[in-house]
């Protein structure tokens, strides 16, 4: 039983291995982004005094918290087809992932929305604010403030995630090691590389986030707690 | 273009269920054992193991669970060892599942009162006395609402197993519709088996987590 690595053979495609992590950070961000928006609306929605608004949004929570993201991803290239729209495995991958996220912000947002003192929002009441500058000064930003440790870590495992892009042929950073082992035969060294890549690119992120949360929640850092 | 979704079909996708809840099985217990051995490392007197096990939920945490599933499948290989996709599968899953539960307990035992500690020591119980009648018969009511959550993700996790080759619900989905061709019925019909699978599941952790409320607020230090 012997063991033999060849990692130079491997190392030599770094090119193609850099653009996958480009590509894999692109999934990322496009899917975080929209993947934030949708996520907040739904949050939102599940409070709203219409029912139908709220049984939607807990509908939609629910059946992606409760499906592999593989599926998903399945379901929507296949259905986005059988709707007769052409797109690339780019922009279904996008739209996948956000959906994906969105449900999972949604629950993280609606935690940070039951976090708010309901004090504070009489007492704003009492100041007279509008129903949207309540929503946006008292509810939103505070809400964001406490839960933006919970989110960020799902943002990171959003682009852990983005791995499973490369069964519908997004050409990233997974998608590229398939392309590599297959062409190399070298395919533990290809995982491996990767394996290192992903990790880079998480703590790269992470560390993004840390650096954005002191920009974004000065407060935060003045009190040096977590609120 | 190949026939209809028939009795046949239905029934290798429910073989294929049966293989999912098999394959969750093994990477709960198997990643439980490991992970329950990784909680404690993580909270060990010394520094060296505490370093090591966090090192360990590092590498694995900011690595996708499916190019863990590759390393896995293509490792043992590499070693000339031949195992079938099920074993290697198992194997990744118990190495992947582990590093979050061990996260998780880790969590739970911190989060076991400190007077509860000091008490134990006081009394001149043993480090593994004090763990084992003190503090984990605690931690585990903790850990109760949160390793069922998990249970889900180990559920949606195991489709990913697929990729390697082993028959699954979405393995055994995908090969219905190589023959029949309708993807989006075949797929919708295996999203909501994984629901039906998960929901309960969720539910029963949400149930678990209200109860454990009322109890923990009735515990609270006047």
């Amino acid at each position: 039983m012997s063991i033999q690595l060849d990692f130079p053979a491997v190392l030599e495609r770094w090119p193609s291995f850099l653009a996958g992590a480009v590509l894999t950070l692109e999934l990322a961000f496009f899917a975080t982004v929209l993947g934030a928006l949708i996520g907040t609306l739904a949050a939102v929605g599940r409070g709203s005094r219409s029912a139908a608004i709220a049984g939607a949004c807990k509908f939609y929570v629910e059946a992606i918290r409760n499906t592999p993201l593989l599926v998903q991803i399945f379901l929507v290239y296949f259905g986005l087809a059988s709707l007769g729209l052409k797109l690339s495995a780019f922009t279904v991958a996008v739209a996948a992932l956000t959906i994906n996220v969105g449900a999972y912000t949604a629950e993280i947002m609606r935690a940070g929305f039951e976090a708010i003192p309901r004090g504070q929002i009489e007492a704003a009441e009492g100041l007279a604010l509008s129903r949207l500058q309540i929503y946006w000064h008292i509810i939103l930003l505070p809400a964001i403030e406490k839960v933006y440790p919970a989110l960020t870590s799902q943002f990171v495992l959003l682009m852990l995630a983005s791995s499973v892009c490369s069964q519908i042929s997004a050409e990233e950073l997974t998608a590229v090691a398939n392309y590599i082992q297959s062409d190399t035969y070298r395919a533990f060294e290809t995982y491996i590389i990767v394996a290192v890549l992903y990790i880079i690119l998480s703590l790269v992120m992470r560390a993004g986030f840390w650096g954005l949360g002191l920009v974004l929640f000065p407060r935060r850092r003045r009190l040096g707690t977590p609120l | 273009m190949g026939g209809h979704l028939n009795i046949n079909h239905l029934m290798f996708l429910g073989q294929g269920a049966l293989w999912t809840i098999g394959l969750s099985v093994i990477a709960l217990i198997g990643g439980g054992i490991v992970g329950f051995v990784i909680a404690l490392a993580r909270i060990s007197p010394l520094k060296s193991v505490r370093i090591a096990s966090a090192v360990y939920v590092q590498l694995i945490q900011g690595t996708p669970l499916l190019v863990i599933l590759f390393l896995g499948y293509f490792g043992f290989a590499a070693i000339g060892l031949k195992v079938s996709p099920l074993a290697a599968a198992g194997a990744s899953l118990t190495l992947y599942v582990a590093a979050y539960l061990g996260e998780i307990w880790r969590g739970c035992i911190e989060s076991v009162p400190k007077p509860q500690w000091e008490a134990a020591e006081g009394l001149a119980l043993s480090r593994t006395q004090r763990m084992m009648k003190v503090i984990l018969p605690q931690a585990i009511r903790i850990a109760t609402p949160p390793t069922v959550g998990f249970m889900v993700q180990i559920i949606k996790n195991t489709s990913l197993a697929s990729v390697v080759g082993f028959v699954e619900l979405m393995r055994s989905g995908q090969i219905v519709n190589n023959s029949l061709f309708e993807p989006f019925a075949i797929y919708a019909i295996i999203a909501v088996t994984y629901f039906a699978m998960c929901y309960p599941l969720s539910l029963f952790s949400q149930k678990l987590e209200k109860r454990m409320g009322r109890g923990r607020s009735n515990l609270a230090p006047a």
